[in-house]
């Protein structure tokens, strides 16, 4: 291995277990129906929705080269697919990536 | 040590039918391939995913060497953008924590909170005795692991045969499969305006400072449907 790369990892690794590590600690006081955890807790959601929202409108990666709109189309028809499908995830979930290579082949 | 028969029951959790495997399996693919054309070889790709199992912390790594970031500004890039497994943390270890366990099991199962094995245990928590729930966890997270490393090795070997429009394709599954857990979750006022918030604020808090948006839309809009649930429930 390229100790570059290792290094790389290894920093990556450390950033990302540092949150998880500080999340357990601060978890010991506690307790689950306390006003703290429910206030926890929506910051969570929020906090991953907001993650969700920005990975589909202002995407990084190989995500860049699809335009918004196709996106957006994709997203919208897999929503709907879930909520006929009876909320079932992994109907929507292949169905997006089949219509994003679709639509990104022809439009 | 780890009771096997809640560890194997939370290995299984993702055999199910709505499981996030498949979902978690492609969303590595792609991280798989793109770290061979990063130059990284099988090894690395294997030890990163299993190391930092966090996609937007990987995604995030593999930008900043891309441009030739140095190893602080790399820590600090991923530290931020992975700084939301910190409420993601105390907002699920509480409901796992009990007496009889011994403190190791959670400094060493923090590793496993990301966001598909974060929805698993949360929707299945109640279903298992509290003293049992760090095995359950345990289990679940050694299964997502599994399906990510998994997914790197196929990403990373069949990286050739993939073309752009099919790695779009892959990439696009995650948010998918996230959403829809998220709007599955939301059951009650407080996550469903969580939820609603946090899409709304996140990308308008990003055109104003893209470093800080996840985190602000994070504490503004879940404080809001906090104080909100709070109002209305009493």
């Amino acid at each position: 291995m390229s100790a570059n790369i290792v290094y790389a990892i290894l920093v990556t690794s450390l950033a990302t277990f540092l949150s998880r590590f500080l999340g357990v600690i601060s978890s010991q006081g506690i307790k689950e129906t306390s006003k703290l955890f429910r206030w926890f807790n929506c910051l969570a959601y929020a906090t991953l929705a907001a993650l969700i929202a920005r990975t589909i409108i202002f995407p990084a990666g190989v995500l860049v080269d699809s335009t918004y709109s196709s996106r957006l189309i994709v997203v919208l028809l897999s929503l709907f697919v879930f909520f006929i499908s009876k909320k079932n995830y992994i109907y929507p979930t292949v169905f997006s990536a089949i219509c994003m290579t679709i639509i990104n082949n022809y439009i | 040590m780890i009771n096997k028969k809640f560890f194997f029951k939370g290995y299984r959790s993702i055999l199910t039918h709505d499981s996030p495997a498949i979902a978690l399996t492609c969303c590595f693919i792609a991280i798989g391939a793109l770290f061979k054309n990063l130059g990284f070889n099988i090894q690395e790709s294997i030890f990163s995913t299993m190391l930092t199992y966090a996609l937007p912390g990987s995604l995030v790594m593999a930008e900043s060497m891309l441009i030739g970031a140095s190893l602080f500004n790399i820590f600090l890039a991923v530290w931020f953008v992975n700084a939301r497994l910190y409420p993601m943390t105390v907002s699920l270890f509480p409901l796992m924590m009990h007496k009889s366990q011994p403190k190791w099991k959670y400094y060493f199962s923090c590793h496993f909170i990301a966001v598909s094995a974060w929805l698993i245990m949360r929707s299945n928590y109640k279903q298992i005795p509290k003293k049992h729930r760090i095995d359950y966890w345990i289990g679940i997270g050694s299964a997502t692991v599994s399906v990510s490393v998994l997914g790197t090795y196929i990403g990373f070997s069949f990286s050739d045969y993939f073309n752009k429009d099919m790695m779009i394709g892959l990439a696009i599954l995650n948010p998918v499969y996230f959403l829809c857990m998220m709007v599955g979750a939301s059951k009650t006022i407080q996550i469903t305006l969580s939820v609603s918030l946090g899409i709304i604020l996140g990308p308008v808090i990003y055109l104003y400072s893209p470093e800080w948006s996840i985190l602000l839309a994070g504490v503004i809009g879940g404080t809001i449907a906090y104080l909100i649930g709070e109002h209305s429930v009493s």
